[in-house]
């Protein structure tokens, strides 16, 4: 049997096993590979002929930085250094080429990068300050998005640990919000942090446009993490807690050292999706007036010279979407395998 | 005697208490803040202004509209646009999502491949970027009426929409909306069947081919049943993230309730009422596709005891 499985199947067997091992199986290929064909076809001679490409190429550094000032380029170059630099140590780490002596600082080293990295997007102590509404493009894409994730984070697992709560005040306040948020669409809610926050705030508080879009996400991520971290409280068999307790830790000992380290890890997949999800849910910004990647991009379409190429345009938006999406779900699958979710 | 606060009972209440206080002392400054806020500008809280004028156009009226009925009959048709892109999207995107999630596990290696792509593409990218690219770069730009693209020989698609054999007529921006949404969705939903799909054991499979089903109607028969115990809560809300995403209609002017509310709020600047409308209507529409979903729910659960 074994001879047999390891043999390796020539292109002939390998075909008729994989695409044409039944009449029905035949037909589907012949129609996938006519479709294949002609959309191919389409789709090559569109962008080698029809395309004009230079709509791309003219407007890039529009499309990755925005109107942000020329000569400060280099503070963005430091930061994607930076992050360039901790993002191999931590792969290094990760896939064993480094010592293991380095995970106990690199999680210090990414929460030091955070604020210098804003520090050198946003200026100000020392530096020439850039205003928020300069930083457009992918650049205010990605500063939106790990800036929602990483201050939802705190607020979504306060937010599942009180949906869990044995306190009935707390629980409901919980579930009041979540369920709110959650029955609202983005745009409901990114409307309603750019328009009615304000109205809320004391007068002299004015929050920018930027801000109140990061409000926004924040209102709307939490909540939904909230839900994620709550299904991996609910996988903590009864067992962990009552040995906590039988060890004598108190009530949030309990939580903060045995149940949320497990509950966390349990739920990695759901919180890498959540961040896709927040990531793409930045686009939505450029409804209410934002310009990051999906709002410069249909400023770059108001160019006379420009109009009407969007096919383009959005074809090249997409990718870059698409490259950042992909890859964190690899990723993401990378460290699920890693980390022996479901297995241990 | 015990003091106080070695009652067991305490630290909770006290808890809950503290919470109950906080919570209250918060929205008091809040409310006090909208209030003074919207004094400051002139405003009042109330819904009168739904009866006013709308002297708005609306694109598309389902039911009879005209631009000098008032703002509740104005969202009304609204609503009725939104529950019509809801409908056709939820019926579509299933379709589409068992499709292509059964392709996903086909024995034909390019039906694997090709839906495997499909998935991969739709989801990795924003909602509101791939309905930009269907209405301006594939809706805008085919062809006029005159010489109109027809699929199937019955189906006829031009710039200003899609037209179906038995009188039904869809604008190019509810196609749009149908299409961007129905892919987007389908895309999800293909993953929840295909793990669905998987979660049947091995040997339910293997006794069913024992009986001598033929695939298909094993599938039908077998699997399937059994894979929606796992499918259809994540499927559930899949559908309303669908009703949710339904108000990206306001980027490609497709007059949902959203559309109709935000114009509402343009003109009167009742941001207050406009956003509890808006509340209030996407709450309902969750609950009424949820309340359905678990119902179905019931009815595939194993009975037990």
């Amino acid at each position: 049997m074994s001879s047999f499985k390891s043999q390796k199947p020539t292109i002939l067997q390998w075909l008729q096993k994989n695409l044409f091992n039944n009449w029905y199986n035949s037909i589907l290929t012949v129609v996938c590979l006519w479709l294949l064909f002609f959309g191919i076809k389409g789709i090559l001679t569109w962008v080698l002929t029809q395309a004009k490409w230079q709509v791309i190429t003219a407007n890039l550094s529009l499309f990755f930085v925005g109107r942000f000032p020329q000569q400060l380029y280099w503070r963005l170059w430091l930061a994607l250094f930076i992050i360039l630099g901790l993002f191999g140590l931590s792969w290094g780490t990760f896939t064993k080429r480094l010592p293991r002596q380095m995970n106990s600082w690199l999680p210090f080293g990414w929460a030091l990068s955070f604020p210098i990295i804003l520090w050198l997007i946003g200026g100000g102590f020392g530096l020439q300050p850039v205003e928020s509404n300069l930083w457009n493009g992918l650049l205010l894409t990605l500063v939106m998005a790990v800036i929602s994730i990483v201050l939802s984070f705190p607020l979504g697992v306060l937010l599942a640990l009180g949906r869990q709560s044995q306190l009935p005040v707390v629980r409901w306040f919980s579930i009041l919000y979540i369920e709110i948020i959650r029955g609202l669409p983005l745009i409901g809610v990114l409307f309603f942090a750019q328009v009615m926050l304000s109205l809320f705030l004391p007068v002299e508080y004015r929050l920018d446009r930027v801000l109140r879009g990061i409000a926004g996400l924040i209102f709307f991520s939490a909540a939904y993490l909230a839900e994620n971290v709550r299904g991996g409280l609910q996988s903590i068999p009864r067992g962990q807690i009552e040995a906590a307790k039988v060890l004598g830790l108190n009530a949030p000992l309990t939580v903060l050292l045995i149940v949320l380290p497990q509950a966390l890890r349990a739920v990695i997949p759901a919180l890498v999706g959540q961040f896709i999800g927040l990531f793409k849910d930045t686009s939505l910004l450029s409804i209410v007036g934002l310009l990051e990647l999906t709002g410069i991009s249909r400023a770059i379409l108001a160019q006379p010279q420009f109009i009407a190429r969007y096919a383009e345009v959005y074809l090249f938006i997409a990718f870059i979407y698409w490259v950042f999406c992909y890859s964190m779900s690899l990723a993401s699958r990378r460290l699920e395998k890693e980390l022996g979710v479901g297995q241990r | 005697m015990t003091p106080i606060w070695r009652n067991r009972k305490f630290f909770p209440i006290l808890g809950q208490v503290i919470a109950a206080f906080i919570v209250a002392i918060i929205v008091m400054i809040l409310w006090h803040n909208l209030i003074y806020n919207l004094h400051r500008l002139g405003l009042q809280l109330g819904f009168d202004f739904l009866q006013f004028q709308a002297s708005f156009d609306i694109g598309e009226t389902p039911i009879p509209y005209k631009s000098s009925d008032s703002y509740s009959r104005a969202l009304l048709v609204g609503l009725v646009n939104s529950l019509r892109v809801i409908v056709f999207g939820i019926i579509l995107a299933t379709i589409i999502g068992i499709t292509v999630g059964v392709g996903r596990l086909s024995d034909n290696w390019l039906v694997r491949q090709l839906a495997l792509v499909y998935v991969e593409i739709l989801r990795n990218t924003p909602l509101l970027l791939q309905l930009f690219f269907w209405y301006f770069a594939v809706f805008l730009t085919l062809p006029k009426t005159e010489n109109q693209i027809s699929l199937l020989g019955f189906i006829n698609i031009n710039n200003r929409g899609v037209t179906l054999p038995f009188g039904i007529e869809l604008s190019s921006e509810l196609s749009t909306l149908i299409l961007g949404l129905t892919l987007y969705t389908g895309a999800f939903i293909a993953e929840i069947v295909r793990a669905g799909i998987l979660s049947v054991p091995k040997g339910q499979w293997e006794a069913a081919r024992a009986l001598g089903f033929k695939p298909n109607l094993m599938l039908r028969l077998v699997i399937f049943p059994q894979a929606l115990r796992l499918i259809i809560p994540p499927l559930t809300s899949q559908y309303l993230n669908l009703a949710k995403n339904s108000s990206l209609a306001i980027a490609i002017g497709y007059p949902d309730i959203y559309f109709v509310a935000s114009t509402t709020f343009n003109q009167t600047g009742r941001s207050v009422e406009v956003i509890l409308l808006i509340m209030v209507t996407y709450l309902t529409i969750s609950l009424i596709i949820s309340s359905g979903m678990n119902l179905l729910n019931r009815s595939v659960q194993l009975k037990e005891r």
